[in-house]
């Protein structure tokens, strides 16, 4: 019996030893990636820090200067803008998108795979397009909505539709969400659908007894992920815009990479490094809590 | 509720039919909008400096000017820049396939005490830091830390990170393999087999198609990184091509016929890539969602 009990604790051990080995790239990357630098901004958000030499100590200096410097909380208000707009126009269009995918349309596979390919494609590259695409004078947009009789918009020049555009760069990405959409819509039992139909609902209300409940697991994934990807929006601002006009596309991330790698106000940057960290991190856990309220776990 | 029985079949195919065409037309509305992009940058790829400048803009070009491409490529360094990026992205897809099922395996193949606690950081990260290793959060410090290293101007602070776990990747690919039954790895190891053989010729050979995912996944990712090689390449000879397009902008006349055209040989190889493994990308969404 003793000898068993041992033997077993030998195992248990050896798996142990075994697991940590494996994993222990990612203990590694955790901590040289992740926790380090998160922790490290703090650290270096009190300092003075030019990018060369030794930082200097100032305490809470940095943070005072961002307190008091407008173009700081210009670029929280750009960058909440865009979340707030980019978000939920991202969900639904996903939704919509993978509803008319569920559809009985023969040639889906040919939408599938066209509404997934601006996904794939290169950011910096669809920006460089619709620098193109939304030039006011020769731009197809505008010649498009000429039709329309809609005067020339200046898309990337006039700072009431510079964030617009952005957003609007973001919907191309909608065809990834939307196939994971599609995977849950094609999860949910025909079953619920037939007892409602017997009892006498239309599509609206089938829609949202059971569809859009089912659907809520995927939703808070496309919000938690699409929340990281709003705050930490950087290319397409950097690539059409640099920030303009007046500062309309200053977002939090390009005012960081302007700060550490333009102006030598590495120290200053670091804390606005943290404070983003902070408000991405508040922003998901709340998130996350929320969901017991509203997130419907019940087919898995 | 009786009324659905007695409703006539005709009434209902129609209704289907009608709901099957609103779904098509809005489909071809969303393709065409998604296509856009794509269609006005190799439209204008083809088109002459003449023709840029004419008003309204053609919808499809008079003659296809395919010196163009030509041009664009002289522009700037391309074929040096497409090497940088080709070797960025192989060792960016090595480096992920390699750590990435071995952590995974460590997740979901061996049962030791904490495992599944362990794995809640894995979880968290990949919601905070959706982009992996470079973001805007960490890129600060991270970079003084490479630059004290004296590591800046190199591709070892983008190839690095890729050797030590992407949680991401490691979440897809344990899914996939505790799909595969435990019963595989215990007769392994009734025969004698220790971890590494189990992990090598068991497990290895039927997680090939998710390797094969977080291999498309993770070149693709590297092909498409901008924020990366713009902090840490600093000499032009390292440059990707992300950065190599950024000189059309800066060049005191933009020559959109030349920006555009190349875009198109930049974008050429993850369309091609797409294609070739669209049932690779289509699976790798849905792997993803957890399912």
């Amino acid at each position: 019996m003793a000898r068993t009990h041992t033997k077993l604790i030998r195992g248990e051990r050896r798996n142990l030893l075994y697991g940590l080995l494996f994993i222990s790239p990612w203990i590694i990357g955790f901590f040289l990636f992740l926790v380090y630098p998160v922790l490290s901004n703090f650290h270096l958000g009190m300092t003075q820090y030019s990018g060369f030499g030794t930082p200097e100590w100032t305490g809470f200096a940095n943070y005072v200067a961002l307190f008091k410097d407008p173009l700081f909380w210009t670029s929280l208000y750009n960058t909440f803008y865009y979340v707030i707009l980019a978000v939920p126009l991202g969900v639904i269009v996903a939704i919509g998108l993978a509803i008319a995918m569920n559809q009985k349309v023969r040639e889906v596979a040919w939408y599938r795979a066209i509404l997934y390919l601006p996904s794939v494609a290169p950011v910096f590259a669809l920006s460089m397009m619709m620098i193109w695409l939304l030039n006011p004078r020769f731009g197809l947009f505008n010649y498009l909505l000429s039709w329309a009789h809609i005067p020339a918009i200046n898309w990337l020049g006039d700072p009431h539709w510079s964030k617009l555009a952005i957003v609007l760069v973001a919907q191309f990405g909608a065809g990834h969400i939307a196939l994971i959409f599609l995977a849950a819509l094609q999860a949910i039992p025909p079953s619920l659908y037939d007892a409602a139909s017997l009892d006498g609902a239309n599509p609206w209300r089938k829609f949202c007894h059971i569809t859009l409940p089912l659907l809520t697991p995927t939703i808070l994934y496309d919000i938690i992920i699409g929340l990281g990807l709003g705050l930490q929006v950087f290319a397409p601002a950097y690539i059409m815009t640099g920030g303009g006009p007046l500062n309309s596309t200053m977002f939090t991330a390009l005012y960081i990479y302007k700060n550490a790698f333009e102006y030598n106000q590495v120290g200053l940057a670091a804390a606005v490094s943290g404070i983003l960290f902070i408000i991405n991190a508040t922003l998901a856990i709340v998130i996350f809590w929320s969901s017991r309220y509203w997130v419907n776990y019940h087919l898995e | 509720m009786m009324e659905a029985f007695i409703r006539p079949l005709g009434t209902r195919s129609l209704f289907e039919a009608r709901q099957q065409l609103g779904s098509r037309l809005f489909l071809i509305a969303a393709s065409l909008f998604y296509l856009s992009p794509m269609y006005w940058m190799v439209v204008t790829a083809f088109k002459s400096d003449q023709e840029l400048a004419e008003f309204p803009p053609t919808l499809w070009p008079h003659e296809l000017v395919w010196q163009n491409f030509d041009q664009a490529t002289k522009t700037f360094p391309f074929l040096p820049y497409l090497g940088n990026t080709i070797f960025y992205a192989a060792l960016t897809v090595l480096g992920s396939v390699l750590s990435n099922f071995v952590v995974a395996y460590g997740f979901s193949r061996i049962k030791w005490p904490g495992r599944d606690l362990l794995f809640y950081p894995v979880i968290a990260s990949i919601f905070i830091f959706v982009q992996f290793p470079v973001n805007p959060i960490t890129m600060v410090p991270m970079f003084s830390f490479f630059s004290g290293l004296g590591l800046v101007n190199s591709f070892l602070p983008l190839v690095l990170p890729t050797f030590l776990g992407n949680p991401f990747f490691i979440f897809l690919l344990r899914q996939f393999m505790l799909q595969i039954p435990p019963s595989l790895s215990e007769a392994a190891r009734l025969d004698g087999a220790n971890e590494f053989q189990i992990m090598g010729r068991v497990i290895l050979p039927l997680t090939r198609p998710a390797l094969l995912v977080v291999a498309l996944l993770a070149g693709v990712n590297a092909w498409n990184d901008f924020l990366g090689p713009l902090i840490y390449l600093q000499s032009d000879k390292l440059y990707t091509l992300s950065l190599g397009l950024t000189f059309f902008k800066t060049m005191h006349r933009i020559q959109f016929n030349l920006m555009m055209a190349a875009s198109c040989l930049v974008v050429l190889p993850v369309i091609l890539v797409f294609l070739c493994f669209q049932r690779f990308f289509l699976q790798g969404v849905n792997l993803g969602s957890g399912k």
